[in-house]
């Protein structure tokens, strides 16, 4: 039967759902899980819908899955077009405050679902779709596991809605990036384990000898993420029919274990994998191997290894001890040599090959993704040192600082990745417009370059503020003072955010069409200029 | 003398040493000579025909 | 140098690589975090720490519900505006039973370490319902329907529960009279003698000026008024809390 799994496990899903409203100890848990029970009905009558009975056609295993890669690239364009609008709606809120509408869409609910759906959302879906494409092509065999694969794509998707209704119901664990409560974290943990073997799966099944280094990113990013997440969430229920839960640790030891995981799930969710689409579609689309493959090596061991290392520079100057502070500023600071050797890796694989800048938007977006790569981890291990951290902690300087990483490097390689994507496993002859993509590329340049001065001014300025004295020796500045200043560079923040959703939208559309098989009728991009000063020859 | 101290003393000393070596190790055997040929193989995988 | 070769062997062996990427993004994890948990000076021995109480654990829990970490942290940090500011830089003792911390990560609003008894009742709660009528400038949301929600008590003990098995010293007889201590807290003409005797320096009031219903405004505000109220500064050894 087709689909026959799948209906037997989102039906049974289901009556646990059921079960969950029908037992629930607290409200929240009640309305969640009717939620749940929706959607879950909602996904076995579509399965249901679709099934047959016939028998299905043998797999060939010399073709490679393509369908659940197809999904991934929509998804990942939904969520982050999703993700985008709410980050502009929070930016509107810090604003204009009678914006928020308790309680549901009170900034404090609504913030963790903008970094979740950015980050989980649209950069998971991301990775899992450039994942599944990249180690099929690299391995050149098909994705191991049959069903396990959209297991994994509709498992995710699951996740990320219960998430995020989740936050608005008020359902969070207060640990900044890890927020869904302990039932959400149990699912998305069976999801991420169903993922390794898939691909570990596809990596064993090769058939190619070497095992490129763009899957050793996805491998080590897999087995990471599986790690932080579990401990990182390590709780007691109330009730096994509630949605609060204590963490394991307190205070110190839970602030440290949190933010191992916090910075990591920067380094091994947006960083780590992000650098294995740069190692794998920037060689593709410029047509020239990785520069230094040795490099490559290197920068591998030695990014993943430092990278664990950084998490203490989120609690600079707090209660936790100072040789744990020390530790990673020092570790932090030695990021960013890996950090620019694989930048320059990426760069440098354009030699000879410089002038697709001109001419091909995808490749710019890539130099630019590369570039504010290299802004970002020259920043970061700058903000990591206690005394420059001491004054941008708590304020907007840290919010500019990963924006500059998030819109800067992960949004534009992500764009680049889709718009390699979209006309390949669609089987069009190209994008529906080459020339969109250069207008998506110059609205989020901008976008970007007006939510990072803002902010980088509002942050600097505000943490001046509060530690301004006057000649008696008075703080000079009372705390709403300092608020007050902020107006401006919040309102001049939301013109930048509007710039990056309009990309997004843009590149909806793109793609959309494209999936349409429709071709855009324009110049191309990057004909040869006449030469300088052609026009005004004198007249013979 | 204290677990902390002591702790303390190895990292500053030995566990940083180890580390240093083990880091220049890393580097050495990445660029051997005879890698390259490895290396150019692998670097050439994304471009063979999908 | 046959031993050189090993690499090969990692490039071509998806098993050995996830093993040996395993082995090495370990290594920083237990570096820094195992010996938190067993060097004895990473919490100062201070006096006055003690678990809170139904009613405050409630408001704490609306606190981590509503998000508040997302814009005031509870950390300060030692230094001459932040301690004029905010008060005494923050102990690691004082988040010992905050499971999960809050010392947030953004000031997008003042810290919240040391609130407790800055202001009256009455100014938290018109200050929760609409901010912008006490502080002109305030950017943050309102939440007046605090006031109009019941606060679950059915949960109370459950709470304590959980909490005790991740290490929260609450005792048989603090789980027993959970949801007597919570009602009683809130209502000071009830009997609070036994909550006082489980919960020193606890403090009693009708935090939201409404006797009919104990709402989740009451936990609240019940929870800010304690916060940072807890250790005795005058027997403090600074000297021995440096770390």
């Amino acid at each position: 039967m087709k689909f026959g799994s799948g209906i037997i496990l989102a039906g049974g899903l289901w009556y646990v759902a059921v079960m969950g409203a029908a037992f629930a100890v607290d409200e929240p848990f009640r309305q969640h899980m009717w939620i749940a029970a929706f959607v879950l009905a909602a996904f076995t009558i579509a399965l249901m819908r679709k099934t047959s009975f016939e028998p299905q056609p043998p797999v060939d295993d010399n073709t490679y899955m393509d369908e659940p890669i197809r999904y991934g690239v929509i998804a990942t364009v939904f969520w982050g077009v999703v993700g985008f609008l709410v980050g502009v709606v929070i930016a509107i809120q810090l604003a204009f405050p009678d914006l928020n509408f308790e309680p549901w869409l009170n900034f404090g609910r609504a913030r963790p679902l903008h970094t979740s759906a950015v980050i989980f959302a649209f950069g998971g879906n991301a990775l899992i779709a450039t994942s599944f494409y990249v180690v099929q092509r690299t391995c050149r065999a098909r994705l191991f596991g049959g069903d396990m694969v959209w297991f994994v794509f509709w498992g995710y998707q699951f996740f990320i809605i219960m998430a995020a209704t989740g936050y608005l119901l008020g359902i969070t664990q207060s640990r900044e990036y890890a927020e869904p409560e302990w039932y959400v974290d149990l699912w998305l943990t069976i999801v991420w384990v169903v993922y390794l073997v898939v691909f570990m799966g596809t990596l064993l099944r090769r058939r190619e000898p070497h095992i490129y280094v763009a899957n050793w990113f996805y491998l080590s990013f897999i087995i990471t993420i599986a790690m932080l997440h579990v401990i990182n969430n390590l709780a007691i229920p109330i009730s096994f029919a509630g949605s609060k839960s204590y963490s394991a640790f307190s205070g110190v030891q839970d602030a440290v274990t949190q933010w191992w995981y916090g910075h990591n799930a920067v380094a091994f969710f947006l960083t780590v994998p992000f650098l294995a689409m740069m190692y794998y579609f920037v060689p593709k689309q410029v047509d020239r191997p990785i520069y230094s493959y040795r490099l490559s090596i290197v920068h591998f061991w030695s990014i993943i290894f430092l990278y664990i290392w950084a998490g203490p520079h989120h609690l600079h100057y707090t209660a936790v001890p100072d040789w744990a502070q020390t530790l990673g500023m020092v570790f932090s600071i030695m990021l960013w040599m890996p950090s620019w050797g694989g930048m320059i890796n990426g760069l440098m694989t354009l030699s000879g090959r410089w002038d697709a800048i001109r001419t091909d938007p995808i490749v710019r977006l890539m130099v630019a993704a590369m570039a504010f790569y290299g802004m970002a981890t020259f920043e970061g291990p700058m903000l990591s040192i206690k005394s420059v951290n001491s004054l941008s902690h708590y304020t907007d300087w840290t919010i500019a600082h990963v924006h500059a990483g998030a819109l800067g490097w992960n949004g534009m390689i992500t764009f680049a990745a889709v718009y390699f994507l979209a006309p390949r496993l669609w089987g069009r002859e190209r994008l529906y417009s080459i020339r969109m993509v250069n207008w998506h590329f110059w609205l989020a340049t901008l976008g970007i370059v007006l939510y990072a001065s803002s902010m980088w001014v509002s942050g600097i300025m505000q943490g001046l503020m509060w530690r301004e004295y006057d000649e008696q020796g008075f703080l000079v500045y009372s705390f709403a003072e300092t608020v007050a200043a902020m107006h401006p560079y919040y309102v001049m923040r939301v013109s930048g955010g509007l710039f990056y959703l309009a990309g997004g939208f843009l590149m909806a559309w793109n793609v959309y069409q494209t999936i349409r098989g429709r071709v855009r009728n324009e110049t191309p991009m990057g004909m040869a200029l006449p030469p300088r000063g052609a026009a005004m020859q004198p007249a013979q | 003398m204290e677990v902390y101290t002591a702790m303390r003393h190895f990292a500053d000393s030995w566990g940083l040493l180890a580390m240093t070596l083990f880091f220049i190790g890393a580097i050495l055997f990445a660029f051997r000579p005879g890698s390259r040929s490895l290396a150019d193989e692998a670097a050439r995988i994304p471009l063979k025909d999908d | 140098m046959s031993f050189l070769n090993n690499h090969t062997k990692l490039e071509k062996s998806a098993t050995w690589l996830l093993i040996a990427s395993l082995a090495v993004v370990t290594v920083g994890g237990i570096v820094e975090i195992a010996p938190l948990f067993y060097l004895q000076n990473t919490i100062e021995k201070v006096e006055g720490m003690r678990p809170y109480t139904p009613l405050e654990l409630a408001g704490r829990d609306i606190y981590v519900r509503e998000g508040c970490y997302t814009c005031h942290s509870q950390m300060i940090r030692p230094f001459r505006d932040e301690v004029e500011r905010y008060g005494h830089y923050s102990l690691a003792a004082e988040s010992m039973y905050d499971h999960s911390f809050q010392w947030g990560s953004k000031r997008t609003g003042p810290d919240l370490a040391r609130v407790g008894q800055r202001y009256s009742n009455e100014w938290h709660v018109q200050h929760l319902i609409a901010p912008r009528s006490v502080v002109p400038e305030s950017v943050m949301p309102n939440y007046a329907f605090l006031k109009d929600t019941p606060l679950d008590v059915n949960t109370a003990s459950m709470k304590l529960t959980a909490n005790r098995r991740v290490g929260v010293p609450y005792t048989d007889e603090m789980i027993a009279n959970a949801t007597a201590d919570m009602r009683a807290q809130a209502n000071p003409e009830a009997d609070t003698k036994g909550l006082e005797t489980r919960y020193p320096k606890v403090k009693v009031g009708n935090f939201d000026g409404d006797k009919t219903t104990l709402t989740e405004m009451d936990a609240l505000v019940a929870y800010l008024q304690m916060l940072g109220t807890l250790v005795d500064f005058s027997t403090y050894d600074e000297s021995a809390g440096y770390r």
